[in-house]
């Protein structure tokens, strides 16, 4: 961003507390990997009887897989409702001006900030209220509005990327604002909606507080697990865990590379909030 | 110059959307914590604000409260102490590293929360690999049962997964400095140190406010960390919404709770967005 001017070198010892740092962010998940291959159990050190049993073992295992399954529906439905609403949200936030637009954003951006227990309880409150029964459903509706949050932040950064002047050229040559978008918005935004897809689809099968309260009879993956550690863990825990996070981690490297991509079209303009995170908000 | 049509459609459908699964659902969560349960077990429509005096009344929900803003606070120090730095040099002194060390710790960011708190379960468990290895070396003889189940495994664990949603805002404004004052201080004979003091630190103090923010807030929601490795004397306030939600059935009870936490989070973001603005400002 700010090409230019970087210190000349780092001091040795903010070098070495970054590193220690990374070591704390890194040292839980290299300790889970590692154990997901340990023929003697969770813990105890050091690891031994290095094995693939517990792998086998989670290939066999036909409820897990149930959950799987569920866990992709929910997040393919989840994707399309926060992208479908996400991108009427974003186009109204950074095309349009509106009375009460500054109330609209806050509370499109509410379930970013506002912890997941909230956004459950009140849902669940609803769903109770119009007499609903809990299933995959309810998750999937949770899901879908709680990721709307994100789907605009990312549309918003995606928009803000684009060149006007085609659009305007568009406008220009008598195109109304419907055809300019067909035709010229929407193709040029495809990336950005690939990508914000992407990070949604990661976020609603790793999704488990909102969940935790719209939960039915059938499970989605990472309850599954939650009701599997208050029987007790086993490796194959680990297991399950190290291949959620190689999915997950994919994917996050891949909707980053595609969002980087859009950068270099334009400096970013002022952000949705100030001091916004990459595709978070206060 | 947009149409009545177009401005329509795009705030309409998010809107009504939100209207109807965030808006509502909050006024029930309002309406349900002045209502109260019959000793029968049957929730019963008679307003009234029992439910807000019994919370100021019994001391164990304020002690809890306490408890969860202490935990919460604890939580914030930790990230912002790993987080800064970290944020430092990745703006400052990582070179052409920066785009891999960044993207080291958006992966954290993003990937299951579950997975990682799990991840700690079997680092700080009573047979888990931290008090394995302490006997492996012979520095202690019986596994050190604080590890886990108590409010420092919960603050080790929420450290470690809100430091990257800490670290991020702060990043962001440090970028934003332009580098023409960091380098117009050297010139004119500032110290790195009180350069870093006088010029960076303040310039960067709305990041400081937006990452605080992120960590206290959702820290203060959690309630997942506190049932995975903080037993009973590591309970958090949405535990106790949960289990009133749950086997102490008392959902009137939890609404109000649930409502007081809201309040209060919606009042840290007004507050923290005024100073970040002032802060920019000046």
């Amino acid at each position: 961003m700010n090409g230019g001017f970087q210190s000349p070198r780092a001091p040795l010892l903010l070098s070495i507390y970054a590193s220690l740092v990374y070591a704390f962010l890194y040292f839980p998940i290299v300790v889970l990997v590692v154990y997901s291959f340990n023929g003697s159990g969770v813990g105890g050190f050091p690891p031994a009887h290095w094995t693939l049993d517990w792998y086998r073992q989670l290939f066999g295992d036909g409820a897990l897989w149930e959950a799987v399954w569920n866990s992709v529906i929910v997040a393919v439905v989840a994707v399309t409702i926060a992208l479908g609403l996400g991108l009427p949200a974003a186009l109204a936030l950074e095309r349009t001006n509106f009375p009460g637009k500054a109330l609209f954003r806050r509370l499109v951006l509410l379930p970013l900030i506002l912890p997941g227990i909230i956004t459950g309880l009140s849902l669940l409150m609803l769903f109770v209220a119009v007499g609903m029964k809990l299933s995959l459903v309810t998750i999937t509706l949770g899901h879908g509005t709680a990721l709307i949050s994100v789907a605009t932040t990312e549309i918003f950064a995606g928009l803000q990327k684009l060149e006007r002047a085609q659009e305007e050229a568009s406008l220009d040559l008598g195109a109304n604002h419907w055809k300019t978008f067909w035709r010229v918005t929407f193709p040029n935004l495809r990336v950005a909606l690939i990508a914000a897809g992407l990070l949604i689809f990661t976020l609603s099968l790793d999704e488990i507080a909102v969940s935790f309260f719209l939960i039915g009879r059938a499970n989605t993956l990472p309850l599954e697990i939650w009701s599997r550690l208050r029987r007790g863990i086993t490796p194959e825990i680990n297991a399950i865990s190290t291949l959620i996070l190689v999915f997950s981690i994919a994917m996050i490297l891949l909707w980053y590379r595609l969002r980087t991509r859009l950068q270099h079209a334009e400096e970013a303009r002022a952000p949705l909030v100030p001091a916004s995170i990459e595709g978070e908000t206060a | 110059m947009y149409s009545r049509a177009y401005k329509a459609s795009v705030t309409i459908p998010p809107l009504l959307w939100v209207t109807v699964f965030l808006l509502i659902p909050y006024a029930i969560l309002f309406c349900y914590s002045f209502w109260s349960v019959s000793p029968a077990q049957v929730i019963v429509h008679n307003w009234n604000l029992q439910d807000y005096l019994q919370l100021a009344r019994n001391p164990i929900y304020v002690h809890v409260l306490l408890r969860s803003m202490r935990i919460a606070a604890s939580v914030t120090v930790f990230a912002l102490l790993l987080g800064y730095p970290l944020a430092y040099y990745l703006s400052f002194h990582a070179a052409k590293r920066k785009d891999l060390l960044y993207q080291l710790v958006i992966i954290p960011l993003w990937a299951s929360y579950l997975v990682r708190g799990y991840a700690w379960k079997t680092i700080l468990g009573s047979d888990g690999v931290l008090n394995g290895f302490l006997q492996y070396l012979h520095i202690t003889h019986k596994p050190v049962a604080f590890f886990l189940y108590s409010p420092f495994a919960v603050v080790i664990t929420l450290t470690h997964i809100y430091t990257p949603f800490t670290l991020l805002p702060i990043y962001a404004s440090l970028e934003h400095i332009p580098r023409n004052l960091v380098e117009a201080s050297h010139d004119l004979g500032s110290s790195p140190w009180s350069t870093f003091r006088r010029v960076i630190l303040p310039l960067s103090l709305p990041g400081v406010l937006a990452g605080a923010t992120f960590a206290f807030v959702l820290t203060l929601g959690d309630f997942l960390a506190p049932l995975l490795v903080g037993g009973p004397s590591g309970i958090m306030i949405s535990n106790v919404v949960v289990s009133l939600f749950g086997a102490a059935y008392n959902w009137p009870l939890g609404a109000a709770i649930s409502f007081c936490m809201m309040l209060l989070v919606v009042t840290l973001l007004f507050i923290t967005e005024r100073l970040e603005k002032r802060l920019a400002v000046s």
